[in-house]
């Protein structure tokens, strides 16, 4: 079991024409994934052919608009890496189309911009995750996005994180002590976004196979607060935090265009003390977040059941 | 992206945002000139500097004739003002703003921020104008009254009536402020603002509602379309180091310690600077190489963090995922041995092809600490800079 997406998850790639979005449609097939096509408007009718790394050769067709991509290859999810400008557009066409999930990798979309995308997208089907994200993964089973799937293994504790490269360090320290991941999800670093900390803490709630959680936050906004509060009302498993950002100068936008402390909010500070409150454990450095779950699962007993290799 | 307050007035005048007049001037005979053409009774010279506390620290006087402004605009020229956002080495004065003076019956705030709660833009507005918009937040939340705008629609008349109402405008004047808050979300979303704050917005004794101070800040990932407002950049006021920065795509921030950091990734970036201050060191920067760091990237992160001479050694962090270690150790050793590393340099590498990229760095004959995890890197680091 997995949140989001799994073995059967079929997806489509929007803008499969351009340079990244190939390189990274060819990195989710080498991983399995059951990638079936893509857009590309003007394109449409014709196959994209990608060599894989075991020298398989495989034509993906190439189809005008999302919801002909739908229609005809029975995709429930796609994955956007068009540039920022056309992005909104792009993710507003596969709601449009009804798609189940859809992934925005694209960094730099208008903050105004995600503004209207959250207001078309209320009361429709789709969950949004991202834009500004690594993707999500289900090791074993399925990778969307940029991140590398060799570092990631099949296990039960689930991840979820603003910060790609965070994740990458959380996974790899989990992987290195035999712990395994059910999903891993970068809900991105933007200020206005599809889903939340707490829209994923819920999958991961009800997910049987998840058994404990390690949640990566960093500077800005108030939604590792909110996450905290709903950990303690209603959170059945464990979960580890740890918050990015300690040591940003206020006013500072870090890299990130979510990451910014304006008018005294959203220090690191602040997030640690609620989240420590309401009795998620912080691991105190970045390198500190897998001993950091092991000692709270060793707490738990349940350090056997979540090591997996 | 920041502007002006001189800027950010002319960007809301187009919208029909009221300004008083004023002139830019950028040399006290420029700033007598400005002053003669407005012709006002009293006229304020205002240092136009990014920051805010202008007042308080000495950045804004009222002239009431033109020896008055000839020897205001001489003495703030060329000041460094320090205010609670300049940092303790203060900011040169470059510009003046030279300003009709007006008749203010009352200040108030209105502001304009996207809040990342809701996902939409809100209007802000309460009575105590003047004062920091933060400290009316701690000390009397309750003063300050926020509309959540529909973006299907926009700010609509009766919720910025409604503002005005709460605020205490005179009612003679509400329909005036309203008409001056639709103007501002026009503004601000014609635009593309991040933050939009008019403080303080005043009536005036002859009956006028207008903008006395404005502060604009720009969404730099809509710039792209707005080429106006990207004319309005003023180097000036930026870290020389951080202009060098974004020519290369880099996301890099000054800060005060002696630490230079390399890292790719945002998030990651953050957290090597936590772990450094963690383990007793202070970063001298935050800087994002980004995911595709090419040799040219990595060149030329490393000269901006070395022309820094605060900056005692570096830290190298990479989680080499999509990109390979072996590349990023490429990158830093042909970097390394282009600049001429006289600095400790302490990397670590995890990922993709980790063992050749240790392997490259080993067999470069350069003096680079290897580290086999972001806390000993850390550890390495601080006491290499001891």
């Amino acid at each position: 079991m997995s949140i989001l997406i799994d073995k059967h998850t079929k997806v489509i790639t929007q803008g499969i024409t351009g340079k990244t979005a190939l390189f990274h449609a060819k990195g989710a097939l080498d991983y399995g994934t059951q990638m079936v096509g893509g857009t590309s408007p003007g394109k449409g009718g014709t196959q994209v052919e990608i060599t894989l790394e075991n020298g398989t050769n495989v034509s993906l067709p190439v189809f005008n608009t999302v919801e002909e991509a739908k229609a005809k290859t029975g995709a429930t999810a796609s994955v956007i890496y068009v540039p920022p400008a056309f992005a909104a557009d792009s993710i507003m066409e596969a709601v449009d189309a009804e798609m189940e999930l859809v992934i925005c990798i694209t960094e730099g979309i208008p903050v105004l911009d995600m503004v209207k995308v959250a207001r078309y997208m209320e009361g429709k089907k789709t969950r949004l995750i991202g834009p500004n994200c690594p993707g999500v993964i289900t090791p074993g089973q399925c990778k969307i996005g940029i991140m590398p799937g060799y570092i990631h293994t099949p296990g039960h504790v689930g991840v979820v994180s603003r910060s790609g490269t965070l994740t990458y360090e959380a996974v790899h320290q989990l992987t290195a002590r035999g712990i395994g991941q059910s999903t891993a999800v970068g809900i991105g670093g933007d200020p206005v976004k599809g889903t939340e900390f707490i829209d994923v803490l819920k999958l991961f709630n009800e997910d049987p196979d998840t058994y404990a959680v390690i949640m990566i936050g960093e500077i800005g906004g108030t939604a590792e607060e909110e996450a905290a509060e709903w950990i303690k009302a209603n959170m059945t498993k464990p979960v580890v935090g740890f918050i990015g950002g300690a040591t940003a100068p206020p006013g500072k936008r870090m890299g990130h265009a979510g990451a910014i402390i304006s008018g005294g909010k959203g220090t690191a500070k602040e997030k640690i003390s609620v989240l420590e409150a309401c009795g998620v454990k912080v691991a105190p450095t970045p390198s500190e977040m897998g001993s950091t779950l092991v000692s709270v699962l060793e707490e738990q007993g349940i350090l056997a059941k979540c090591t997996t290799h | 992206m920041n502007i002006h307050e001189y800027q950010g007035k002319q960007v809301l005048k187009q919208y029909g945002v009221a300004v008083p007049n004023g002139k830019v001037a950028f040399t006290v005979e420029e700033a007598v000139e400005a002053a003669k053409s407005l012709g006002s009774p009293v006229t304020v010279v205002k240092a136009q500097i990014h920051a805010g506390g202008r007042g308080k620290a000495g950045g804004v006087k009222v002239a009431k004739n033109l020896d008055e402004v000839r020897a205001y605009a001489e003495e703030i020229l060329g000041k460094v003002l320090v205010t609670h956002q300049t940092g303790p080495e203060g900011k040169e004065v470059k510009r003046l703003l030279i300003e009709e003076g007006c008749d203010i019956r009352k200040e108030y705030y209105v502001g304009v921020v996207v809040d990342r709660g809701t996902g939409r833009v809100v209007m802000m507005a309460s009575e105590e104008g003047g004062t920091e918009i933060e400290e009316v937040a701690a000390a009397t939340p309750e003063k300050i009254f926020k509309e959540v705008v529909d973006p299907a629609v926009g700010l609509q008349m009766f919720q910025a009536r409604k503002l005005a109402y709460s605020i205490n405008i005179p009612n003679e004047l509400v329909g005036k402020a309203a008409q001056f808050m639709m103007a501002l979300y026009k503004a601000f979303v014609e635009k593309d603002c991040s933050i939009a704050e008019i403080n303080p917005l005043v009536v005036t004794g002859d009956g006028n509602v207008m903008a006395l101070d404005a502060k604009l800040n720009f969404d730099s990932n809509a710039l792209f379309r707005h080429k106006d407002i990207q004319e309005l950049r003023d180097l000036d006021e930026e870290d020389e180091k951080e202009i060098e920065a974004s020519k290369f795509d880099l996301s890099y921030i000054a800060l005060d310690g002696n630490i230079g950091c390399m890292v790719n990734g945002a998030g990651l970036a953050m957290a090597t600077m936590d772990i450094i201050k963690y383990y007793g060191g202070e970063p001298a920067n935050f800087l994002d190489v980004g995911g595709g760091a090419t040799t040219e990237k990595v060149t030329e992160a490393f000269k901006i963090i070395l022309s820094d001479p605060q900056v005692k050694g570096i830290f190298v962090n990479i989680f080499g995922g999509i990109m390979r270690c072996d590349v990023i150790a490429n990158g830093v050793v042909e970097a390394a041995k282009q600049i001429g590393l006289s600095r400790p340099l302490v990397v670590r590498l995890e990922g993709t092809n980790v063992e050749l990229g240790k392997q490259i760095l080993a067999e470069s004959g350069l003096n680079i600490v290897p580290a086999d995890s972001m806390a000993d890197g850390a550890q390495k680091i601080v006491s290499l800079v001891q």
